[in-house]
């Protein structure tokens, strides 16, 4: 990717006001790669007893990263759809923490942009869920 | 024969409890979802907002703004399948949930289909619990927008169940 593509490619990601409200920062953009972390914040509570984060901020975050790795892949254009996405939680992640997702889009056809992805808290060694999921290709211009 | 319990305080009774589950997770009202009650069947609405937008130039709903709302819908909908019973026999200790005793369900793996874009406006959706058993439990939601006949998201996921002492 050229260096002007990711330039369009960050600002594009930037600029999304949902991932914006839930204080999303894009930390890394690479060939087909994106991570993004997403700080802790008591508004986003799902389970009053333990102050765990609700599993769909955890999803908006995996979609995300998801959305920017198939935005930073070679072959796909600007913008992109989620077709399907598929989370599994594998443990609670810890109160407090900041939770960070890289999301991977590892095949892309002319239609369609495979995506898997992993978020961890702190203790990066344990992932909290990964993801797995198919995105919309952006049609090339004519 | 005694008589059936008047109108006025079943409603309250459910609405109450209904209103006291969701009140505990902050995360509902951070996405501005709110539940209707007619007898036992809950519809949420995610009314809408241009913090919910994903792609500003279309412009429409962000995927992750759809699958929470889904995951949401899911989860009170279990909840509150699951305690039916307890609230009609006024057993819902509704000052014990205040002060967070309530265990909610949780999310085992979560798959979302999208299947139109979300339009920015209210989004609807209602849940089903296929099966409930007593570790775990599967359950199906439908999102639609202005016409329930065509969904723009729906999604399917397995939750484990709060295990009940005693």
């Amino acid at each position: 990717m050229t260096q002007d593509q990711m330039t369009a490619a960050r600002q594009f990601i930037d600029a999304i006001p949902h991932s914006r409200r839930l204080g999303m920062q894009l930390e890394e953009l690479g060939d087909g790669r994106a991570i993004i972390s997403m700080p802790y914040d008591s508004a986003l509570i799902g389970d009053p007893v333990t102050k765990v984060i609700h599993g769909g901020a955890v999803s908006a975050l995996m979609d995300t990263a998801g959305g920017a790795a198939v935005v930073a892949h070679p072959l796909a254009g600007l913008g992109t759809a989620t077709l399907d996405l598929r989370i599994d939680y594998m443990r609670p992640a810890t109160p407090g923490q900041t939770i960070t997702a890289t999301a991977e889009c590892y095949h892309v056809t002319r239609t369609v942009a495979f995506v898997r992805a992993t978020a961890c808290d702190e203790d990066t060694g344990r992932p909290v869920a990964t993801a797995t999921g198919a995105f919309t290709v952006a049609k090339a211009s004519p | 024969m005694s008589r059936p319990e008047p109108v006025t305080q079943v409603k309250r009774r459910r609405d109450l409890a209904l209103s006291v589950i969701v009140n505990q997770v902050p995360y509902i009202e951070f996405l501005g979802v709110r539940f209707d009650r007619h007898g036992d069947e809950l519809t949420a609405t995610m009314g809408f907002h241009e913090d919910l937008i994903g792609n500003p130039i279309l412009p429409a709903l962000h995927g992750g703004a759809t699958a929470a709302f889904l995951e949401i819908t899911a989860i009170i909908g279990l909840s509150w399948s699951t305690l039916w019973d307890d609230i009609e026999a006024e057993r819902l200790d509704v000052e014990a949930v205040q002060n967070g005793a309530l265990v909610l369900p949780k999310t085992i793996d979560f798959t979302v289909d999208y299947l139109r874009t979300g339009l920015p406006r209210d989004a609807y959706a209602r849940a089903r619990v296929n099966r409930s058993g007593r570790r775990y439990a599967s359950v199906h939601v439908e999102a639609w927008q202005d016409n329930r006949d065509r969904l723009f998201a729906q999604a399917s996921g397995h939750f484990l169940m709060p295990q009940r002492h005693g």
